[in-house]
């Protein structure tokens, strides 16, 4: 009985992949047809691997860089997710020793004043700050920050939920261990990176992770402050081509998609444990 | 000139070794905050006192960026209250609907998957992964491949209803009432306060519950974990059957884990917006405008800034006391060991 219902959970969980995997390799006409069903055999018609190269081909291309368009999606999203995951995880290192191990008058303030900004929706600075972004002027050329890089990055580059999640594991450490290293000629740099750093490897994997995740899934901000298609991640070329050409092609939409899910499920497989702990240990979520 | 020699002499005796060294520590230590603050500060802080600015600005469309001026006001204000359309009040019920609605479906099936996870089963760690899945998939992706789950047409959902005999339905295009729907389905109506939620509504919760049950019932997990065993023990020996168990022990010493997960869930919905943009663009007409999306589309789509910042701070004011309320209510019966 415990074994059906959860049997059950799992197939309704598994089902969507299913059928976008199964959809993504069959014909327009098999589906015009009716042919739905996401499980083997999949019709009279061959696997039609050709899908993958049509979709990526009517996606459209990229004179800027000379390519198709569905590679210079992914290359954005890598390079602002990149630049985020390092950026965070550098600022919370920093932020979170200060706040755990360092003597610094006014400190619960300002770690009172950091928690309160938990409490601002987002839904209340998305307006102001999508004016900054055209009001800001480009320091790497002319124009704003608007349609640039910059504004895809760097208002992400702190998050409160790093710099507690660290300040927790590096409070752990006990104080006589920077006294030793005192002793051998160390400063507070050199600890953190040499000593606290290699501790705290779990914890920084799992702010790493999680910032990973949620940066590879945001749309509505990239939405809102690209113009361009070169300038766009992968979730907004996904629902671009969704609302344009591929809302009619099932076939094409779920090959796209696919390319889109298919890595971030085989990077979680490598790395769930990660998740797992990080999500429980804290609780909370971007 | 003795002035002078205090004056220098002062320093030296201010600034012992001890005191330098504090000194260099706060220093440092300043400079390690100052990176995250400085973002902190200009993209959370700063925007609010910016926002309710523009909420002012009575006249401010796009072309801020030639340094138009503001002329200031409660037009933006008193639109949101005033306009013929009421989509303020409207989104403010879709939002809260969504939310009545989806919030007790997802944490109610996360207990349930939770406590059965609990139990000694084998394959516990595959089923844990598997639930997981739906949570880290990219939204839009998932939410993309759902649109077409939904589909009327050579869907798969409505395929599988068919089969068993009941009517194709259209989903996601479907602004009308739930239990008007089954009421016309029998050959009667509904007056407008009993017609339900809409069905592109319920269409999203389904999808919503799937995303996040998973996430929801490892949460759970990790707090069946921490109720100690011997209290199940001791309740055994007492006589307790299954359910008392879980009513007397599980419930109750399980309750910061749930109001902690209430907290998060809440506030998940109504800043929901990705997938409902991805699937519906808040239609079909407005059936499915939430509050996010209202604020989102009069920036994006109309320009309309100021209207849309002062929309943001009359519906976070509303939400955050339902939130405080809803906080009041629940923490009370939280049970802490």
């Amino acid at each position: 009985m415990i074994y059906a219902v959860l049997t059950l959970g799992a197939i309704i969980a598994v089902i969507p992949f299913m059928y976008m995997l199964t959809t993504s390799v069959k014909s327009y006409g098999s589906l015009i047809a009716g042919n739905l069903w996401p499980w083997l055999p999949l019709g009279t018609e061959p696997v039609q691997w050709a899908n993958y190269p049509d979709a990526i081909q009517q996606i459209g291309f990229d004179r800027q860089w000379q390519m198709p368009m569905f590679f210079r999606y992914t290359i954005n999203s890598i390079i602002v997710t990149l630049a985020v995951v390092v950026g965070v995880s550098l600022t919370s290192v920093l932020a979170g020793y200060a706040f755990a191990q360092m003597d610094i008058p006014g400190k619960n303030i300002l770690f009172v004043l950091l928690l309160a900004t938990i409490m601002i929706p987002g839904d209340l600075t998305i307006v102001p700050k999508a004016v900054m972004m055209y009001q800001f002027p480009n320091p790497f050329g002319s124009g704003s920050w608007y349609n640039t890089y910059l504004a895809l990055i760097v208002p992400f580059l702190a998050s409160v939920f790093g710099i507690f999640l660290l300040r927790q594991f590096f409070m752990q450490i006990p104080k006589d261990l920077f006294d030793a290293a005192v002793i051998d000629g160390a400063g507070h740099v050199r600890y953190l990176f040499r000593i606290v750093l290699p501790l705290s490897r779990p914890a920084l994997v799992s702010v790493a992770l999680l910032n990973f995740i949620w940066t590879w899934d945001s749309f509505k901000w990239p939405l809102l402050v690209t113009r361009d298609s070169n300038m766009r991640v992968l979730a907004v070329g996904l629902q671009q081509f969704l609302v344009g050409e591929g809302g009619t092609k099932t076939h094409l939409m779920m090959a796209f998609s696919s390319m889109v899910i298919i890595p971030v499920i085989v990077f979680y497989f490598f790395t769930q444990k990660y998740f797992t702990e990080g999500i429980t240990t804290t609780g909370l979520k971007g | 000139m003795t002035s002078q020699a205090t004056a220098v002499a002062q320093p030296t005796s201010f600034f012992t070794p001890r005191r330098l060294r504090r000194i260099r520590e706060a220093g440092l230590g300043y400079l390690f905050l100052l990176p995250a603050f400085a973002i902190l500060v200009v993209f959370e802080f700063f925007p609010v006192f910016y926002g309710l600015g523009i909420s002012l600005c009575t006249n401010y469309r796009i072309r801020f960026a030639e340094g138009q001026s503001c002329v200031y006001g409660l037009a933006n204000y008193a639109r949101a209250f005033t306009d013929p359309s009421r989509e303020m009040l409207h989104s403010l019920l879709v939002t809260v609907t969504y939310s009545v609605i989806s919030v007790p479906l997802q944490l109610g099936l996360a207990l349930v998957l939770a406590y059965l996870l609990f139990q000694n089963i084998r394959g516990k760690a595959i089923y844990r992964v598997l639930f997981f899945m739906p949570y880290i998939t990219p939204t839009v992706a998932s939410a993309a491949v759902w649109a077409f789950l939904y589909s009327p047409d050579k869907g798969l959902i409505n395929e599988v209803i068919t089969a068993v005999g009941g009517p194709a339905l259209k989903w996601l295009g479907e602004p009308r009432g739930v239990f008007q729907i089954i009421a016309v389905a029998n050959g009667g109506s509904l007056p407008a306060m009993l017609q339900g939620p809409s069905l592109a509504m319920v269409a999203l919760i389904i999808f919503t519950t799937w995303v996040f049950v998973g996430y929801d019932t490892v949460i759970f997990l990790a707090g069946l974990g921490n109720i100690p065993g011997e209290l199940y023990e001791a309740a055994r020996i007492d006589g307790a059957g299954g359910w008392q168990l879980f009513r007397r022990i599980t419930l109750p010493l399980l309750s910061p884990t749930t109001f902690f997960l209430l907290l998060l869930t809440v506030i998940g919905t109504f800043k929901a917006f990705n997938h409902i943009y991805v699937m519906t663009l808040g239609g079909p007409g407005n059936a499915t405008t939430t509050a996010s999306i209202l604020i989102f589309k009069q920036m994006y789509e109309y320009t309309r800034y100021g209207y849309s910042a002062a929309l943001s701070f009359i519906l976070f004011a509303i939400i955050l006391v339902i939130t405080v309320i809803q906080n009041r209510v629940a923490g009370s019966r939280v049970v802490y060991s």
